[in-house]
């Protein structure tokens, strides 16, 4: 298909509380991705870089940064920034010059030194800011966010607590196997449910760390891959990097309040959700249903589309787990199952290794945590260790097809299908 | 002691002993497609089918219902408002569906008011209350509180 690139090389620094400058980590995940192309720096006729994050907002610059740590050869530079979504967006912007002719082989790098503790908006005095005004006003941290999700799946499709703490005890066990993760140990539910309450009704063992990591690849045309040596390269069919559509009812952060859906009409959207029964949905019973076609459910949607597959074509999905109940509500974004159904999914194993279609086999945020630009670049990396068939022994058996979802601050939505 | 808004336009000026009875939030309505903002919107309607109103302040719904809520067991970073010297309390945080505004709107609960005591759906409506008292100044801010007293509502019962 015409649209495809290929993946040449996937490199990683594993992710960690290193202590480094981030450009440490992401000149070593680029050095792991030539080194795994085949390709010389000087070969690179592009580089992108995903910016560092602080404080919601663009850090130190990417691009540039790595080009010039790796020697300056005179390549195209950019830098994006899309929040938890810049390296998928890096990813698209260096699928965009492929497919325009503009490269032929682009590093996509990026890399993080995560500050600890929450994530905090910027200093000083910013009423303009909405990312300030959330902690300003309400306090609201992200796994503040979080455990309004996770209460209200719980009101609205009975998940439990227990529920969310088998996503974690599933996405330990894979991430165990994962030398790239930071957590490389089985969690018992135990352990999740004896560790301490941050954000009712999620737990600390629910909630993913923020890490130091690093992640790149090397991206070209289909005909370099031929003439290069790569046969049946692994291949991106499609990057997503929707924005939501007005108005948008589900509360997302940094917002204090969703749009308000009274300009629309909005008829078409509440009744398919009106129509099914309110059994055991209390939320339901009292005229709150929950919303359908939402923002997160677009971005899957736009990916699938754009690689003219569905989620029954699926072998694997690397999802954006920021909480145990986010991952589960990703399963009905993404398509695995109905709204409301996700919790059935986990408790039948049905997204473990060896069940019939994995989720997170890396170990996800819950083994990573989170190295904002690094994380979307990540979730290809492993796609591509998966439908190579050399995930060691989180492999998924006869992985043909995978799909990366991800949604960042501010709007920022993105998805990348590959294959092979 | 002076009393400030913790962010100016918000929500109505409370009366000194807090007990306004029309304390509203207050957000802003395009005159032409009937779109309403909050925070209030004061450059330009968001909605892309409007060819684009004038702006007017409009009092938001003084009761709604709880879409969702959560605590925050850990104090969190500035700018968010805390003596770090006290020992952290802490407050709950409820996401509130109105029903006439079809959008939701986040608050702090009134004191008082832990996650025991809300159920998604109960009836809240909007009260004034301090977010936080310094040397000189009490900022004032908006509080959702449980019609009814909230779960399990001893009260209610008799």
């Amino acid at each position: 298909m015409s649209g495809d690139i290929a993946v040449l090389g996937v490199g990683m620094h594993p992710w960690g509380k290193w202590g480094r400058s981030f450009v440490r980590y992401g000149v070593a995940a680029a050095r792991d991705a030539l080194a795994d192309s085949g390709l010389e720096w000087r070969q690179v006729r592009s580089i992108i870089g995903a910016d560092t994050v602080r404080c919601g907002y663009p850090g130190y610059v990417a691009g540039a940064t790595f080009a010039q740590a790796l020697g300056w050869q005179g390549a195209r530079v950019a830098s994006v920034y899309a929040a938890c979504a810049s390296g998928a967006q890096a990813i698209a912007a260096a699928r965009a010059q492929i497919l325009a002719g503009l490269a032929d082989v682009v590093l996509v790098v990026g890399a993080d030194a995560a500050p600890k503790g929450f994530f905090a908006p910027a200093g000083g005095e910013r009423p303009d800011d909405p990312d300030w005004l959330r902690f300003r006003v309400l306090g609201a941290t992200n796994p503040a966010y979080f455990g309004l999700y996770a209460r209200r799946r719980m009101a609205c499709y009975g998940d439990s607590p227990d529920d969310y703490a088998r996503v974690k005890v599933k996405n330990a066990a894979a991430g165990a196997l994962n030398p790239n993760a930071r957590y490389r140990r089985a969690v018992s539910a135990e352990e999740v449910a004896a560790s301490a309450v941050v954000a009712d009704p999620l737990r600390l063992l629910d909630i993913c760390a923020t890490s130091d990591g690093g992640a790149a690849l090397v991206l070209s045309g289909m005909d370099f891959a031929r003439r290069h040596g790569a046969a049946d390269p692994v291949r991106i069919r499609a990057v997503s990097t929707v924005t939501p559509v007005y108005p948008k009812t589900v509360l997302d952060l940094p917002d204090v309040a969703t749009d308000s859906d009274v300009a629309t009409d909005s008829g078409v959207a509440t009744a398919s959700a009106a129509d099914r029964p309110a059994v055991d949905r209390p939320a339901v019973a009292a005229k709150t249903p929950p919303a359908v076609d939402s923002f997160r459910a677009s971005i899957a949607r736009a990916a699938y589309e754009e690689a003219g597959i569905g989620p029954e074509d699926l072998s694997l999905a690397e999802v954006y787990d920021l909480s145990t109940a986010l991952e589960l509500q990703w399963y009905e974004d993404i398509g695995l199952c109905e709204e409301g159904e996700g919790a059935s999914l986990v408790r039948e194993g049905a997204t473990a290794l060896g069940g019939r279609v994995p989720v997170n086999p890396s170990g996800g945020l819950a083994s990573f945590g989170e190295a904002v630009p690094a994380q979307a670049i990540a979730q290809v990396c492993e796609l591509t260790w998966q439908l190579r068939g050399a995930a060691g022994r989180r492999q998924v058996a006869g992985a043909r097809v995978g799909i990366t979802a991800n949604q960042g601050l501010f709007g920022h939505g993105s998805a990348v299908v590959a294959l092979r | 002691m002076r009393r400030t808004p913790v962010v100016d336009g918000w929500f109505s000026q409370a009366c000194p002993e807090g007990a306004d009875p029309d304390f509203r939030l207050l957000g802003t309505r395009c005159t032409a497609c009937a779109a309403v903002f909050f925070p209030p919107e004061e450059s330009f309607c968001r909605n892309p089918a409007c060819a684009g109103g004038g702006l007017v302040r409009v009092p938001l719904s003084k009761r709604g219902r709880v879409w969702s809520y959560t605590d925050s067991r850990y104090r969190p970073p500035a700018p968010y408002l805390s003596d770090p010297a006290a020992e952290w309390e802490p407050y709950t945080l409820v996401a509130v569906e109105l029903a006439a505004e079809r959008m939701v709107v986040l608050g702090q609960a009134a004191p008082g008011v832990g996650v025991e005591a809300l159920e998604v759906g109960m009836e809240v409506e909007v009260v004034p209350g301090v977010l936080h008292e310094d040397k000189d100044t009490v900022w004032t801010t908006w509080h959702w509180r449980p019609l009814y007293g909230g779960v399990p509502a001893p009260e209610a019962g008799s």
